[in-house]
C-alpha cells in the first residue's frame, strides 16, 4: 500500500534530520583533568633581539576537542573577559599585551603551546595562572583565543555576546587572514 | 475507585506539603499591591462568572426548547413578541453598559491606587538577573553605604520599595507571587517593581521566564522583618568579613584568595579579585539560609558537596569543578564557616 511507504519515508526522514542536526557534545559537568598539561609545549621564545622579524609560525592542523565545541569556545569567550585577560589584550587586537588574533605566536601557535603561556605565564607582564583556573577552562579559553585567529571550524564560532557588546560576533567577522607584513610589528612582549 | 483513591489526593498532599504558605496572590497576599490587585481578580472573577453562567444558561433553554413548526409559514407580525423583544435587549444593553464601564472605573481606581503606593520609595534594591542566581545591591546616597549580596533580600515591613531590575544575560523574571506580579527584565532595558511588604515573614520568589537550564533553581528569598531587625542586618551586611582566628581558618583564607575560588567570588576585607557580577559575594556566605540560589541548605556539608561537585547539586551552573588536596578543602570550609 502506498501509504505506508509513505510514512516509512517520513521516518527515515525524521532519523536523517536528527543525525544532521547532531552537531557537538556538550556535558553538564566539566570533568577534572580533561586534558593533561603537554610536556611538548615550547617554553623559550624563538624571537632574537634585533633580528629577524617575528616568524608566522604555521597553526595545527588538527583542532582540540573543545575547538570544534562551540559550547566550549562560547565559554572561553566568557572567561575571557571574567578573567580580564581583556585588561591587557584587549578584544584579540592587542593593547599592552601582544595581539591575538594575528598569525604572530612568540611562543608557539599550537593549542598546547597557549595552554602553556596561560598556565606558566611569559616574561614582562603575562602572569602565571596556574592553580588559579580549572585545567579544562584554560581549554575553553585556548580555544576561544585561538576562534579570534579563525583557526577553528566556522559552526564552533561563538555567535553573540550575552551583554550587549560593540563589536560584531565572531560568526560576522571578515574571513580573510592578516597579510603578512602588512600590520605594523608587534609590540615585544 | 480504591485504587484511583490515593493517585487522586497524593498530588494534593504533596503541595500542601510543599508550601508551608501558600504562594498565591489570592490566598496571602502580603503587601498592598498583591491585596488591591487580588481584591479587583475576585470582582471580575465573579462579576464575569455570573454572566458566564446566564449565558450558559440561556444556551440550554434554547437547546432545550422546541422549535416550533409554524416557522415555517409566513411570518405574522406580532406586536406582544415585539415588545418583549425590545425590553430583552434594553436590559441586556444596559447591563453590559453597567459592567463594562465598572470594570475601567474599577481598574483605573485600582491603578491609580498602585501609582500612589509608588511615590517616593524609601529603600531603593537593584537585583540583576544572571544564569542561576540573583546579584543584590542595597543603594544609598552614601557610596561607602552601598553593599552587595546574593539570592535573598531583607527588607523592613510597612516601608515603600523600588526595585531596580537588570539583566546581565538573557530575559529574566522577577515573581514574588504574594507580593506583586511579574516583571519581565530584557538585558539591556532596567525595569523597576515597587513592594510594600505588610507581613513579616519568609516569601519566596522565582524567575518567571524561562531562562536556561537551571531555570528551575533561581530563587529569591525576601525576608520582611521589623525595622531594627533589618537595620540590624544591614549593618552587619556593610561589614567587611571577619578575620579567621585558628590556623585552619587562617589556611583556608589563603587557600580562597590565592586559588580558584578568588577568580570569580570575591569576600569583602581580602584581597580576592573576583567580581560580584561575575559569581556571587561571599563576605557574609554564612549569614543566608541557601546556597546556589535555593538549590541546597547552607550547612557545612552542603557546602562542601557543593565545592566538590557543584554539578550534581545544579547541573549546567557555571562553578566549575576544582579538585584540591584534602587538608586544604576541609580548612576552606573552615574558613567559609567563619562569614557569618
Amino acid at each position: 500500500m502506498w501509504w505506508r511507504s509513505l510514512l516509512v519515508v517520513s521516518i527515515l526522514m525524521l532519523v536523517a534530520g536528527g543525525v544532521i542536526l547532531i552537531r557537538e557534545e556538550r556535558s553538564d559537568s566539566t570533568t577534572p583533568a580533561a586534558g593533561a598539561a603537554r610536556s611538548d609545549a615550547i617554553t623559550m621564545s624563538n624571537v632574537t633581539a634585533g633580528g629577524s622579524p617575528v616568524q608566522a609560525l604555521p597553526g595545527p592542523e588538527v583542532n582540540t576537542h573543545e575547538e570544534v565545541s562551540a559550547y566550549d569556545v562560547a565559554e572561553g569567550k566568557r572567561l575571557y573577559h571574567w578573567f580580564n585577560c581583556n585588561t591587557c589584550h584587549a578584544n584579540g587586537g592587542g593593547d599592552i599585551g601582544p595581539p591575538l588574533m594575528d598569525n604572530k605566536w612568540l611562543y608557539g601557535a599550537e593549542p598546547r603551546n597557549i595552554h602553556a603561556s596561560i598556565l606558566e605565564g611569559r616574561p614582562n607582564g603575562m602572569p602565571s595562572f596556574r592553580g588559579k583556573i580549572p585545567d579544562e577552562q584554560v581549554w575553553q579559553l585556548v580555544a576561544y583565543i585561538r576562534s579570534m585567529g579563525g583557526n577553528v571550524p566556522f559552526y564552533a564560532e561563538p555567535s553573540r555576546d550575552d551583554d550587549i557588546a560593540a563589536k560584531p560576533p565572531e560568526t560576522m567577522a571578515p574571513k580573510e587572514p592578516m597579510e603578512h607584513g602588512a600590520n605594523p610589528a608587534a609590540p615585544m612582549p | 475507585m480504591k485504587l484511583l483513591n490515593p493517585l487522586f489526593t497524593l498530588p494534593f498532599l504533596c503541595i500542601a506539603a510543599a508550601c508551608s504558605r501558600n504562594p498565591s496572590v489570592l490566598q496571602d497576599p502580603a503587601g498592598p499591591h498583591a491585596e488591591i490587585t487580588g481584591k479587583l481578580f475576585r470582582y471580575f472573577f465573579a462579576v464575569n462568572g455570573v454572566i458566564f453562567l446566564l449565558v450558559l444558561g440561556f444556551l440550554f433553554f434554547a437547546l432545550w426548547r422546541r422549535r416550533e413548526r409554524q416557522l415555517v409559514a409566513p411570518l405574522q407580525p406580532d406586536a406582544q413578541g415585539e415588545k418583549r423583544l425590545l425590553t430583552g435587549v434594553v436590559i441586556a444593553v444596559s447591563l453590559t453598559i453597567i459592567v463594562l464601564t465598572s470594570f475601567v472605573i474599577l481598574s483605573y481606581a485600582v491603578d491609580k491606587n498602585l501609582i500612589g503606593l509608588d511615590k517616593n520609595p524609601a529603600l531603593e534594591i537593584e537585583i540583576t538577573g544572571h544564569q542561576w542566581w540573583w546579584e543584590v545591591r542595597y543603594l544609598s546616597k552614601t557610596p561607602s553605604d552601598v553593599f552587595t549580596t546574593a539570592n535573598e533580600i531583607h527588607v523592613p515591613l510597612n516601608t515603600k520599595i523600588r526595585l531596580i531590575l537588570k539583566s546581565s544575560d538573557v530575559i529574566h523574571s522577577v515573581w514574588f507571587p504574594n507580593l506583586a506580579g511579574k516583571r519581565d527584565i530584557i538585558p539591556g532595558h532596567d525595569q523597576d517593581l515597587f513592594i510594600r511588604v505588610d507581613k513579616e515573614g519568609t516569601w519566596q520568589g522565582r524567575c518567571g521566564e524561562f531562562c536556561g537550564m537551571q531555570h528551575a533553581f533561581m530563587g529569591l528569598t525576601l525576608f520582611a522583618e521589623p525595622k531594627p531587625a533589618f537595620e540590624a542586618w544591614e549593618k552587619a551586611q556593610r561589614l567587611p568579613a571577619e578575620e579567621p582566628q585558628s590556623a585552619e581558618e587562617k589556611h583556608g583564607k589563603e587557600v580562597f584568595t590565592t586559588g580558584a575560588c578568588a577568580m570569580c567570588h570575591v569576600i569583602r576585607g581580602t584581597d580576592s579579585t573576583g567580581y560580584s557580577s561575575n559569581a556571587p559575594d561571599l563576605t557574609h556566605l554564612k549569614s543566608r539560609a541557601t546556597i546556589g540560589a535555593g538549590a541546597a541548605a547552607n550547612t557545612k556539608g552542603d557546602l562542601g558537596g557543593w565545592i566538590l561537585d557543584p554539578h550534581g547539586i545544579k547541573p549546567g551552573v557555571h562553578m566549575p569543578t576544582i579538585s584540591q588536596e584534602p587538608q586544604d578543602f576541609q580548612a576552606l570550609l573552615s574558613y567559609l564557616e567563619t562569614l557569618k
